[in-house]
Order: structure tokens, then sequence, then C-alpha cells
């Protein structure tokens, strides 16, 4: 059986799961519930200046019958009184002392009330402070969340101040509104932060309603931009997690990887593109806290199919093999090839080629069933075919090199060799 | 003996309630709705007679464009939520929904298609616009499905119909011919009504053609002329004790239980159905339906060459009916005029006959089913001289002739007809057009 252990900073959880600060980490009620359920560790949803909350606070995207593609969310920090919040904090500690204990954070933008913020959370006994840097609504309004996240001389600011006084690690959470990700996560790790954690929501709108005219959600005829997180949004956190993993100051600190982790498997890919840990919350929110039971196993029977023993052997494993357009090889060829055994005929892979791509694929009609044939010459090797058919395995692409060696693009441009004729 | 009212109200209305129940409910549609892979040049349509776009008419459920939906249903059969319900879809769109080459279900097109229509139809959607009046004037013979189908799509096109009707209500087999449980008579009004709604059609009904009005009339009297008037002849089973009370023709049988109601129909405690098409299925499970207390389907080849389809078959052993595979009727036995056996031949299959299928060789071994009640399907024939969509060109000042639907093909299913009668509404406006 494969080892989840992990080890963040030296914050020890029995497995990379955290839950993400949001509503299923506000309470004890609900943490004591996870911690029963078998998660690694929480980040207590934000603490900070008091706020109040609207109602409606979220809204989602659905997509082909399926619920809840894209979550959306107007909810601020948490809204409870602070003394409150600690107490509930210690006390999960207590009750569980083998799982990690992170506390979200977002004071108000002075030095001193970060100091005492810190100090007051650090006295619960928590093992690790999150700055919340990516809050994109509500909070920015106030000079807070994102407002500091997409000002990176801002976030370094605060981290300073914020590493003044902290005794346990600090991980600082990015937000993805920007145009990178990197600045603001140099910013933080060269402030002194110990780790990262991306990604925030992103701003977004998720739907108009089509009776009413308003967008979603709807508070009194009103609406206003929200967070975007779920499923939607992985390969958005994919892309700016591998970016933080590939430069030369964040890649020296560990990072918590946020956004739209559902299974195992989008917890594998996270942990293959750099994070340590990884945190969940939207799939909480639509499923509640028992699918910390599949996330473990399923990661569990993964690691010993591969045989890793521990996530490390893994964690990072995949970084090196995202590289710029150019540095791909350019005599890599593949085809599209359809097993005539499972092809049910449904034709979507041809009007697909036939509208969208390269008229690769050739119909030889019958009743009712037309036939479908790769024309290997026309076929560029795109995937489209592959990505839309209905049947597992029907359509695989068959490597056909143009030739042996490696040759990038640059390569290619300096010998001169010949562009498409079509 | 036999005899009618033998169940109680509840019985009946048990035993003839809706087959196939439509979806409670949007989000039970859209279940199987969003499992519809929204195929190219699509099996399913290219299996419909009348090729209503199935993958277009359910994505259009999925984006709550039910209007849409009902519009693309009723383009391509006006029949659309008769067909619905009455359709043999396992041998036609459902049958080749390409989920089936996966073993999967098919896509459930027959329902989904009738949560489209019977909104359309519950709500008179005015799915159809009437063009501007021609001034032409076609009369149609028969108000069945390719009547109706033929009548509206000429009165869309600004044509004035008038439909001759020998019947006191339309909708032809689908209100006369097809089992209750399938299809209700009140749907069958609804579905005539909503046809109607186009505006531009009027029904004579209790006019039958060659008695109360003559085809040279109609020539004379209108710029052409229709026939829908299906296939009434049955196809006799040539065997002694035909005459027998006690032995009726499947279509007559189904007819009174449609116009008389169920506690009115005389079913035997023991019946013999001869055939094995949708008509026998429908006769045999309904005479079961009817309290008949054993009923023997009698076929004279095998399960191979069976007309109906395989879940048809399997409705009628779920009613409990029993079938005798190769075995012909020779003799019906009587006493005091009344039935009171068959006697049948075993059969054995010999070489392919005309039709393609092997033909039934008789073995001279002997049995004799004890029967009170013989019900014939064997087909129907059509009549001669109707093989063509133009029967008749314009000759001497009277106005050509079409027909299509069962008297000319011989008696298919209803969705075939539907298609005759808009292939034949297209061939009277391009005569039109070039008169």
């Amino acid at each position: 059986m494969a080892d989840l252990s992990t080890d963040f900073l030296g914050i020890r959880s029995p497995n990379p799961y955290w839950l993400a600060s949001a509503p299923p980490t506000d309470k004890q009620i609900n943490v004591l519930r996870a911690f029963e359920a078998g998660w690694g560790g929480v980040v207590w949803k934000t603490l900070g200046s008091q706020v109040k909350n609207v109602s409606s606070r979220y809204s989602a995207v659905d997509y082909h019958g399926s619920r809840v593609m894209g979550f959306n969310n107007i909810e601020l920090i948490s809204d409870r009184p602070l003394p409150l919040n600690l107490r509930e904090i210690r006390e999960c500690i207590r009750l569980f002392p083998d799982r990690a204990m992170i506390v979200s954070l977002m004071a108000d933008n002075d030095r001193k009330s970060w100091h005492e913020l810190i100090k007051q959370v650090e006295d619960t006994g928590a093992h690790g402070l999150e700055l919340n840097f990516g809050c994109p609504h509500g909070m920015t309004e106030r000079g807070m969340g994102a407002a500091v996240g997409q000002d990176p001389e801002i976030a370094r600011l605060v981290v300073e101040w914020v590493m003044e006084v902290a005794t346990v690690p600090v991980i600082t959470k990015l937000t993805p509104n920007v145009h990178s990700v990197v600045p603001t996560g140099r910013a933080a790790a060269e402030a002194g932060s110990q780790g990262l954690s991306l990604i925030n929501t992103i701003q977004s709108v998720t739907g108009v309603d089509l009776d009413s005219f308003v967008p979603n959600p709807n508070v009194g005829g009103r609406s206003t931009f929200g967070g975007y997180c779920g499923p939607a949004v992985k390969p958005i956190a994919l892309k700016m997690l591998t970016t933080i993993a590939q430069d030369p100051v964040t890649s020296k600190v560990p990072v918590s990887g946020i956004g739209g982790i559902s299974t195992w498997k989008d917890a594998a890919e996270f942990m293959l593109l750099g994070s340590t840990s990884v945190q969940v919350c939207t799939a909480v929110m639509t499923h509640g806290f028992r699918i910390i039971e599949d996330l473990c196993e399923g990661l569990s029977n993964w690691m010993d199919s591969k045989g890793f023993l521990t996530t490390s052997d893994f964690i990072g494993r995949s970084v090196a093999t995202l590289t710029s357009w150019e540095e791909l090889d350019m005599n890599y060829h593949i085809v599209a090839r359809i097993d005539p055994a499972k092809c049910i005929h449904c034709g979507l892979c041809y009007i697909a080629c036939e509208d969208a791509s390269h008229q690769s694929i050739a119909l030889t009609p019958g009743n009712p069933y037309n036939t479908y044939t790769i024309k290997e010459a026309e076929c560029v090797g795109c995937n489209l075919c592959k990505l839309i058919c209905p049947v597992d395995s029907c359509i695989t692409m068959i490597e056909q090199r143009h030739g042996p060696e490696y040759l990038n693009w640059k390569e290619y441009e300096r010998r001169g060799l010949p562009l498409n004729d079509h | 003996m036999i005899r009618e009212n033998r169940l109680t109200a509840a019985e009946y209305a048990q035993n003839f309630s809706d087959i196939h129940p439509p979806f409670e409910t949007r989000d039970a549609a859209l279940v199987d709705a969003n499992r519809c892979l929204f195929c190219y040049d699509a099996p399913c349509t290219k299996s419909c007679p009348t090729g209503i776009d199935v993958p277009k008419f359910i994505k259009q459920i999925t984006t709550d464009n039910l209007h849409g939906s009902a519009h693309t249903i009723l383009s391509a059969n006006i029949l659309g939520g008769g067909c619905s319900r009455v359709c043999p879809v396992e041998k036609l769109c459902e049958g080749a929904c390409v989920y089936n080459l996966m073993e999967e279900a098919p896509i459930p097109i027959a329902r989904l298609q009738r949560y489209s229509t019977d909104k359309a139809i519950a709500s008179r959607w005015p799915v159809f616009q009437r063009a501007a009046p021609t001034g032409r004037r076609v009369a149609v013979v028969g108000a069945g499905p390719a009547g109706l189908s033929a009548a509206h799509a000429l009165a869309r096109s600004g044509v004035d119909v008038t439909i001759f009707e020998k019947e006191a209500l339309g909708g032809g087999l689908m209100t006369y011919g097809v089992a209750a449980y399938k299809v209700t008579p009140e749907f069958c009004a609804e579905e005539l009504d909503f046809i109607l709604s186009v505006g531009g059609i009027g029904i004579n009904y209790g006019c039958a053609l060659g008695l109360d009005v003559t085809l040279d009339e109609l020539r004379r009297k209108y710029d052409s002329v229709f026939l829908g008037i299906g296939v009434g002849l049955a196809r006799q089973l040539n065997i002694p004790g035909e005459a027998l009370e006690g032995v009726v023709d499947a279509i007559r049988f189904i007819h009174t239980i449609r116009s008389e109601g169920y506690p009115a129909v005389a079913v035997g405690d023991k019946v013999a159905v001869i055939g094995m098409g949708m008509t026998a299925i429908d006769a045999a499970t309904q005479a079961r339906r009817l309290g008949a207390g054993e009923v023997t389907m009698v076929y004279r080849r095998t399960e191979e060459e069976m007309p109906c389809t395989k879940a048809e078959l399997d409705l009628a052993m779920m009613d409990g009916c029993r079938v005798l595979w190769l075995t012909a009727p020779r003799e019906v036995l009587g006493s005091s005029g009344r039935v009171t056996g068959l006697v049948c031949r075993r059969m054995r299959l010999g070489e392919p006959d005309s039709s393609g299928r092997r033909a039934p060789v008789d073995t001279g071994e002997e049995i004799i089913l004890d029967v009170d009640m013989v019900i014939k399907a064997a087909g129907q024939m059509p009549y001669d001289g109707l093989m063509a969509p133009e029967v008749s060109r314009a000759v001497d000042g009277l106005a050509p002739v079409f027909a299509g639907g069962d008297c000319v093909n011989g008696g298919k299913e209803v969705v075939d007809a539907v298609q005759a009668g808009k292939e034949a509404a297209a061939a009277i406006l391009t005569y039109f057009s070039k008169c």
C-alpha cells in the first residue's frame, strides 16, 4: 500500500487532501465532520475584518445535463466573530492532532492589523497560515484580497509585515486574475513566504437569466462579478501551477494546488505538475465530505500500479515535459485510425473533420450505417476525431514519424525546410 | 362460449391503459435526451420512412426549444404524435440507434417524440402557418394517416381540401385499427383537431366512395383527387368452416373494440388467432385483455419469418398468449353453426418462396385445437390497380387521381402512409405548378 502521508513545510497530514478555505471550513461542526470522514487537513475559512454576506451567493454553469461544471460565488470571508472562530480552531486541533490546520488570513491593509491577527491565530496552535491575496470580489473594493495579489509590490510589502511576526509556515495564495501568477509568486517567495497555493477563483459572470434578464446570482434584481471555480477551471489552474513550478524563484517553495480538483485523477495531475498538497472545495460543496474515500483509495491504487511508494516519488514529475512550442519535435507525426470492429457509425468524427479540420475522413454510404475510414495522407494528427469519438479506444493515433531525428521549429526554420503548400 | 362484458370497468381501464407512458417530467426527458450522441447522417433518421431529423429534435429538447422540436418532427410527419405511440420503433429509428451497436439501450426516440408533440398538440401551438389560398381544390378520400398527411401538406400550401370519410370519426386505422392500449380514441381526436387547425381542410363524415359519392363526380368537381382509402379486404383462409359463427377477421374485431367500447366486444373462452403480423398481435393481446381465457396464435412459419417485431411478440407472450409455430389452419370445426375447434397441420420449412422467406410445407401431421373463436389476421390485400402514386392522369376534362398509403402498398405502417401522403401532396402541387 502506498504511503499518502504528506509533509508540507513540516505541516504533516495523513494524506495530501486539504479542504480549501471556503464555506466547508468555516466552523467547527463542518471541520470535525471532515476530519471524521478522513480529510488530511483544512485551511480554515479566511479570518480578518468583520464582514456581512448577501443572499443569494452562488451560481453555476451546467453542461449537457450535468450540474455544476463550473461554480461561482460572491461570498466574502468569514462573517462569524473572530473569538468564536479562534475557539473552534483550537478545539478542532485538540480533537484531531494528526490533521493539518492552516488558517487563511486577510487583515485590514496595515501592518498593525496583520500583526495582531497573526498573533491571535498562532495562539490557537494552528500549524500554518495562508495569506488570502486572491479573493476576487467584495474584498478587493476595500483594497484587500486580489487587490493585493494583483500588485507584486503590495504583496511583497504585506508578506514582509507577516514574516516579521509569523512563527509557523506561511503560504501565500495567488489570484489567477492576472496576466501571470509568477510576479506575485516571486514577490511573496522573495519576501519570505515559505510556500505558495494557487489558484483562487477566477472573476466571472456565469450567465444571464433569460426571463428576468438579470445575471446570476440574482441579489434583489442585481448581480456582481463572482469567483469561478469547479471542474471548468482545472485546466487554467494546471497551467498557472506549471508556470510556478518552472520559475527559478517560485519553484524553490512547495505549492498547494487548487482549482477544480474533484477526483484522485485530478489530484495526481496537480501533483505531477508540482503540487505537494492539494485543496478541494467545489467537489465537497456538491457532494459532501464522503468523496475523500475514493480520493485516497484511487490515488493509493494508482501509486501502487506505478510503483510509487510515497507522493514525493512523483510530485513534479511532469513539469519538465511542458516546454515552449518551438521545442516540440516537427518530425513527430501521428495519424488517426478507426477500429472498424468498435465503430458505431455515429459519424461524429467525419463531420468534425469535414467541417472543422482537414477533410481527412472518407464516408462510404450505407443504409442505415455509413462506413468511415481515415485518409491517412490527409490526416494532420490533430486528435479531434479521437477526442469526440464516443467509443473508448475506437480511434487511436498511430505514430508515423516524418523523420527519425528530433527536429524542433528553430532548427526546421534554420534549415529552410518547406512549409505547408495547401 | 363467446360473450361480451367479461370484466369490470376498472379491469378494462387497467388492461387498456397506455402501454408506453409519457415522460412524467422535463428532468426525466432530459436524462434520455442528453444521452443522444447527435449522430451525423443519423441512422435513426435514415430508418424513419418520413425522415424525421431525430438528432435535431432531441437536441432541441435539451436546449429548451420545444417549439422548434415539435416543428422539426411535425414538418416531416404531421402524425408525429400518433406515430410516437404506434410505430414499431424497434425495427425503425430505435432499432437503428447506434447505442445498439454498443450493446446499450437505444435512445427512447418515440418517447422523446411524444414529449415534444404532446405539448404541441395539447397546447395547440401554431406550428404551421397556412400559405395564401391558391384557389385550387383537392378532394381527399379517406381521413386516415395518408389522407390527413396529404390534406395537411396541401392545405399548408394554400390548397382548399375536402376530405370524404366513410366512418364517423377521422384517423383511419389509427382510430379504428390499432390496439387501444397504444393510442386512445381521445388522442386520435385531439391529433385530428391539431392537424385541421392549420385551416383549409373540411371533412365530410359518413360519406363512402362508391356509395355516397363517385370518383367521376370528384374528378369533375375538384382540381385533383387523392385516394387514401386503406386496405379494406382481409385475406380469406379459404378453408371449410370459415363461415361459422365465431370466425371473425381481426380488422373487424379491432374496429369493434375501437368503435363500440370494451364491454360490448364479445370474445371466446378459447381463442385462436391466425397470423403473426402486427394486426394479429393487436388482436391476440386485446382478446386476452378483454377477458378471453386462452389465446393461441397459429403461424405457419417460424419466429425467423414472422412479420411482427420481437417486441410485439414479447408483448403477446407477456399477455399470456400461446404461440404454435409451423402450424397452418386446415378446417374450422363447428356444431350448431358455432365454432368448436380448429384443425391444423404441422408444417416444416422448405425452399424460399417469392417473398424470400422459406415456405412452409405440410408434414401431414394433424392437431386439433379446442377453441370457440377464430380471429383471422392473415394479412390484407391491396386494391388492384392502385399500385402507383398517380393512378390516373387528367383526361377528358377530368382531374387527375393520385393514391397512396395502405391502398397502394398493401398495408404497411402508419408512418409509411404518412410519407405516401406527403409525397402525393408534393406530386399534386407539382402538377398544379405545371397547369
